[in-house]
Order: C-alpha cells, then structure tokens, then sequence
C-alpha cells in the first residue's frame, strides 16, 4: 500500500509538564536527522503526534529507521483521502483487504474528529463505517473490547487519514533531552550497551576510547569507531575522542606493583575521562561496568577508582547477567563486533592476578610515584575528535575495492 | 557442444574465474594472520559472507563455509548426531536422499543410531503423513531434499516446515544443492528450516567450496577439528579466492533467477511436449509445481541408459543417466526404485539437466536429434 504518512505517537515525554516542548522539538530534529536521506519527507512535530509526510518516500525504509529513534511510543502508516464518507469507505475496504485472510476476523473503528466542524461526529464515523464494512465482508464480526484488527480514522482539516497498524516504537526519551554524557567505549561488549541504556534515556553520549600503539592495534581503534558507527544508528551521529594511552601504561607498568597496575590503570583512564567532560561541558560518565563481573568491576575496586572523582559515574549495566547484556547487544547489533579479538588497552599488561580487594590507601600511596599532571597533559595534548555517522564502517577500509570482486 | 548436464557441474563463470584468479594473486594473505595483509584477507572474506547472508535473508553469522555439498550433508547428519545423541538417537530422511546424506545416515545406522527413510509416491514426494507418523520423542533430525537431483521432484517444505513448528527441538535440514536458484528460495529459507546445505560449483562456482546456513543458536558439532577457523565449527585455512568467487557467482545467480527459472522451464517443457505420448517413452519429471524447472527425466524403454547417453555425445550433447555419482557405478536411479519403478525401466532413465546458459534453439537440435536417434533405437525397442 501506498502510505501518505507516518503518524507517530509519543512516548514518555507526554508526562513531562512543561519541559514537553523541549522534548517535542528534539525529537522532531532527531527524526529529521535519521531521515536525511530522504529529502522528500517533511517532519512535523505537533503538540499531540509527530507527522512524517512520506510525499512519495518507500514506507518501509521509513519505518526500519524510524523503530531506532528513542522517544517514539509506536506509530501508524497511513493514507490520507478526501474528506467524505465515500472516500473513507473505499480506503478502508482496502485496508480490510489486505488484513484479512479466509478465516474470522474481528475489528473495530476508532475514530478522531481534531476538525470538529466535520458533519459526521465521531460515533457516527465509527457506526457507519463499521455497519459498512460489515455489509462487505461476511468475514468480520465487531468486538470494541479485543479486536484483532483496529480501522483508525483521523479527520483532520486537511484531510481524513486512516490507518489499520500500529508498531511498536523502541520508547525511551528523545536523545538530547537527557544532557550530554561521556561513555568509557573500549571494544568489548558491556561498554556499547551502558552507551545504548544510556542514550535511551535521552543522553547525548560522546565515546571516549583509550588506545595504546603499538600495544593495541588499528584494528582495535577502527573496531571501536565501528562499534561507534552502530550506536550511532540511534542518535544520528556521535563524537569520538581516541585518547593517546601509550605512555601512561608503561610508565604505571615499570613503577607500580603488579597487583595495582589494573586499578592505578583506571584511575587514569577516570581522570583522563572527567577532564575531558569538564571541557567538553558534559555532566557525567558512562561505563559498562557490571558488579562483580571482572577484578576491576568488585565494590572495592569501584571505590578505590571512584575516588579520582566527584563527577556522576553512572553504570547502566551495574547489574545485569552477562547474558542479559549479550541480550541486548545481540538486540542492537554490536556483539558480532565486539567478539572480534583485537586486544584493547585494558587487555594488554593485564596481571595475572589483580587485586579484586584493592587498598585505597595503598592505590594513592604507589600513585605518589607518578607524575600525574604531566601524563595527563601529553595525553589530552594528543586526543583526537571525530565525528561518526550512523552505520559507518572502519575495519574494513577496502570495502569498497572488494566489492567491485564480489 | 550442448550441455544439458548442468546438474552434474556447471562452468564456472568467465567473471567468477576472474574474481578467482585476482583474489589468488592479491590477497592471498591467511585470514588468520594477525598483520594487516591476513587483516585483509580476513575483511574480504567477511565482506563475502555478509554478501551472501544479505542474498539468503540471513545474519553473516549464520553462513559457514564448506567444500560443498557433500561435507554440507555429512556435517549436518553427523553433526548433529554428535551434538544431540543425549538426547535421542533417531533420525529421519527420505528414500531419494542425495548419497552424501544417505550414506552418513548408513554410518550413524552402524554406530547405533535409528533411521527412518520416508518412502516417496510414484512423483517422488513424501506424505507429510509418513513424515508425523514417524516422528518420535527421541527424534534429533528431519533432514529432507529441496529438489531431487535424479527427478527433480521438489519436497513439500513448507509442509515439512509446518509439521516440524509443533517438535521445536528436532534439526530441520533441507539440502539445497538443486534448490537454490530455482525459484523457490523463500520455500528453502523458511521460517523453520535449522540447516541448509549449499554447493558452489553447481551454480557457475569453482569446484570445492560451498556453505552451510546454521539457524543462530543450534548447535552442531564440527566434523573438522583444528585451528577453529569458522567460529571453531570448521577448522582448516579459509579458501578465500573460492569464497569470493562462490559469493560473486550467487548474486549473479540469483539477478537472473527469475529469466533463469522462466527460459529453463520452458526449454523442458518443449523437450517434453515433443517426446511425450510416443511409444516407449517414460517420463518421469512432470510440468507442474512439483517439479522443478531444470530437471528432466525420462526412459527410453528397451534402451541402455549408457547407450542413450552415448548417442547423443557422438552428435555433441551431453546428458547424463540420471545422477552423476551413480552413473559410473552402473546402478540403476535410487531415487526411480524408490518410485517403484521397475528396474529394467530405471535402467533405461536419462536426465537432462538444465542451466541459464541453455537455449530454446539447443531445446530444438535436441529435439531433432532425438527424432533420428529414436528411429535408429526403434530396431532394439522391444
């Protein structure tokens, strides 16, 4: 069927007083954004829905991105016809049409008047309509209460649109509403999720990635660009900052007890992290942190890195299974790529033995050894910024030679 | 030459060659290899299988690398046996299995495994009713041909599909080798189909590679142990050249599925119409939907297959007696006994076997050719 428009309803931030429009406004740009390929299609984002005028688009692709965008609650295709009984009518059989197979069905009208100058009122919409319907399918029994099929009708001044499908949105709150957000990305599986978690909650996420040449490869780096390119796919784009990581790990590696290695790392990382929030004016720090999953990841190894800090450090997965953050990161596409096995900075000069108890003390007392202000000046003296679009692909930088072969 | 045996092999593509050869001259890296030219390598043959995963409707993750057909259908059968045989140890397939299948089923039968061999109908079909009746609690696989490469009759898989959504545990394998790019790839694909088996070189592929698709989160046991290439499932170096090929030769493939599917079956149908009806003709492959295009079989009753075959190469077109790897042995069509045809009648089968690279103009030189070589056979027809 060809659709006029997609008719989208709001999530949460129905509920959200008088910050609504904020959030309306943010979301229509968001849809606009992961719509950009579609000059044709204009986005209206009114108080009560968000109208997406297809104006000739394919509906489906439409429809694939729009179930990534954070904010919609679900959303109906539909087509629009002239504003008389006769012209609803004949959509509506189609509609039917394409729903119904050789067995039973049972439906309802629900209708909307917002033009209340129209002559036909809501209730005598849903009664003629669903008498007409009636008469032209002997498969179609009414039930108000459970029915498996739903003919919506929207009179608006413009025209009257219906709609026979209603698809589930992903939910959450507009990316953007919720304030900017520095994710600690580092190529494995948990980081992308706490990003995801994070973004669904309408944070502006910024990934920070740590890399250590020639300790780490490019292919590492480029494996986190990619992980960065498939969260992107929510938001529109996402700012990527590769913090030069080298020279801190050899130095924490020859002057602090093995032991402590993993939970001095950290703290650099955390340090290097909250100042690059502070610059770049976010107000807190992501991580993919689950309790107890790894040495780093105890209580007292969390309290003995937080302490570099006062900034926020949220852990959207504090407490999730392991399998239930594969879940979601098989759901959202990033576990074939975070299986790859490109070592990453927290890998290399791993101890075989860290200290799943590590001493607060201790930690500060071996890091008096380090000339901290100068590690952290030569490493942000380095950071790189870039800008990572939806779906963008660096591992494979040859794809497209390659494809010209396939 | 007029080839008619496209189900035996098919030539390999000129643009397949080519992407062969490139790939052996340039990125002939190990996939493996840690620094950037197996980095490359490595990127290459993901861009293939992701290729061909786009192709089937599938994740990358789902397609795996064979040498074809045959370790297809082993791997699937043992496999899977290897994987489930605590919890049940029976198997069923049907009568007109390709040998790849049967015999790995013969080998599980020595090992203590049960096998059901679902017979078939005078068309070659099996009865979903067989099918439900020998379904058991113990029951680990249902592997069923898409098309049969002797007949060409196609199974009921949506059917199969449909009984086999009610017994969530048992594998579901279809072998495709004859299937894919005959028109009925949704049919193959479907929503509850485990494994499917797929071989390169009978779709303008090089010789020793194909690809198993393996439904996320089933599992079988690899046959190949080793360096744990192919998520651990299939050890030993990856042949890239090949796999680019393979994944090159079907997106061509599949482009012109629809000429493809249209021009063969009419070429059989013109073939069938002007041999039909005559004395001593048995056909065996019949113009419905339950056949497939490419694939048609037919006795001359009195006459040697070998004999058949033998005359039409000397006027420069190759057929085959029905499937290539019994043709040598001298046995007569499996999959006809099954049928129950008589054995002096199997004997005398031949299989036309058709490709996208046929003609309507070769349909009518065979037709003419046939007309002589009928009238000569006519002295020995009883």
């Amino acid at each position: 069927m060809q659709y006029s428009e997609i008719m989208v309803r709001y999530g949460e931030l129905s509920t959200k007083g008088k910050n609504r429009q904020t959030f309306i406004d943010r979301l229509g740009s968001n849809v606009r954004n992961v719509l950009h390929e579609f000059p044709e299609v204009k986005v209206h984002a009114n108080r009560d829905r968000l109208h997406v005028d297809l104006n000739g688009a394919n509906s489906d692709e439409i429809m694939k991105r729009l179930k990534l965008v954070f904010g919609i609650q679900n959303f109906s295709p539909s087509v629009q016809v002239e504003r008389t009984f006769e012209a609803t009518a004949e959509m509506a059989v189609k509609m039917v049409q394409e729903q119904l197979g050789d067995a039973k069905m049972t439906f309802k009208v629900n209708t909307r008047r917002s033009d209340h100058e129209f002559e036909i009122d809501t209730n005598e919409m849903n009664m003629r309509l669903g008498g007409y319907l009636l008469e032209q399918f002997d498969q179609l029994a009414v039930d108000v209460h459970n029915p498996e099929l739903t003919i919506r009708v929207e009179i608006r001044n413009n025209g009257i649109f219906l709609s026979s499908e209603t698809i589930q949105g992903i939910g959450g709150l507009p990316v953007g509403t919720g304030g900017k957000g520095m994710l600690m990305l580092s190529g494995g599986i948990d980081s992308p999720v706490a990003g995801f978690l994070g973004m669904k909650r309408g944070v502006s996420m910024e990934m920070v990635h740590f890399f250590s040449p020639p300790y780490t490869s490019p292919q590492a780096l480029a494996k986190a660009k990619e992980l960065t390119g498939k969260m992107a796919r929510y938001s529109g784009s996402i700012k990527f900052i590769e913090v030069p990581f080298t020279e801190i790990q050899e130095t924490i590696k020859s002057s602090v007890p093995e032991g402590y290695l993993m939970t001095v790392q950290r703290r650099m990382m955390l340090r290097l992290t909250q100042a690059l929030t502070i610059q770049r004016h976010a107000m807190a720090i992501f991580n993919g942190e689950s309790l107890g999953q790894v040495a780093s990841q105890t209580m007292e190894s969390m309290m003995a890195i937080n302490d570099v800090t006062t900034l926020p450090i949220l852990r959207p997965v504090v407490s999730l299974d392991k399998n239930e953050i594969i879940k979601i990161a098989k759901d959202i596409d990033t576990y074939e790529l975070s299986i790859l096995p490109f070592e990453d900075c927290c890998t290399i000069f791993a101890p075989p033995s860290p200290k799943t108890r590590p001493n607060l003390e201790r930690t500060r007392l071996y890091e008096q050894r380090l000339d901290i202000d100068g590690l952290m000046q030569r490493s942000l003296d380095g950071i790189k910024i870039s800008e990572v679009k939806a779906g963008e692909e660096f591992l494979n930088q040859e794809a497209d030679a390659f494809a010209e072969l396939l | 030459m007029i080839y008619f045996d496209n189900s035996a092999t098919t030539q390999a593509l000129p643009e397949v060659v080519a992407t062969y050869a490139k790939v052996s001259e340039q990125i002939w890296g190990n996939p493996s290899s840690l620094h950037a030219f197996g980095e490359s390598a490595w990127n290459l043959l993901e861009q293939s299988r992701s290729q061909i995963a786009d192709l089937l409707g599938t994740k990358p993750s789902e397609i795996l690398f064979t040498s074809g057909g045959t370790e297809g259908d082993n791997w699937v059968v043992k496999g899977t046996a290897i994987e489930k045989q605590a919890f049940g140890k029976h198997l069923i397939t049907t009568m007109i299995e390709h040998p790849a299948i049967r015999n790995s089923m013969e080998q599980l039968e020595m090992l203590g495994f049960d096998v059901t061999y679902l017979p078939v109908d005078d068309h070659g079909l099996i009865s979903i009713d067989d099918l439900k009746a020998a379904i058991r609690p113990d029951t680990i696989l249902v592997s069923v041909m898409a098309v049969n490469n002797e007949v060409g009759s196609k199974q009921p898989l949506l059917e199969v599909a449909e009984v086999l959504k009610d017994y969530p545990k048992i594998h579901f394998h279809i072998d495709a080798v004859q299937g894919i790019g005959k028109g009925m790839q949704s049919k193959i694909m479907n929503d509850r189909v485990d494994f499917v088996t797929f071989s390169g070189h009978k779709f303008h592929a090089p010789r020793g590679i194909g690809f198993i698709y393996a439904r996320s989160g089933r599992k079988i046991a690899p046959l190949l142990t080793g360096g744990g290439q192919e998520r651990n499932l299939r050890s030993g170096t990856e042949n890239v050249p090949a796999i680019v090929a393979m994944a090159k030769a079907l997106r061509l493939l599949l482009a012109g599925e629809k000429k493809a599917v249209a021009s063969e079956l009419a070429i059989k149908q013109s073939i069938l119409e002007h041999i039909k009806g005559r004395r001593n003709i048995i056909i065996f492959s019949e113009d419905n939907d339950n056949f497939a295009p490419h694939i048609l079989c037919f006795a001359i009753e009195g006459v040697r297959g070998e004999t058949i075959v033998h005359a039409f190469e000397e006027k420069g077109i190759y057929i085959s007696t029905t499937s290539a790897c019994s043709s040598k042995k001298h046995l007569a069509s499996s999959t006809l006994k099954a049928m129950k045809v008589a054995d002096a009648v199997a004997t005398s089968a031949v299989r036309i076997s058709l490709g996208d690279q046929n003609t309507l103009a070769e349909a009518e030189t065979f037709n003419q050719v046939f007309d002589q070589l009928y009238a000569d056979f006519g002295k020995i027809m009883a």
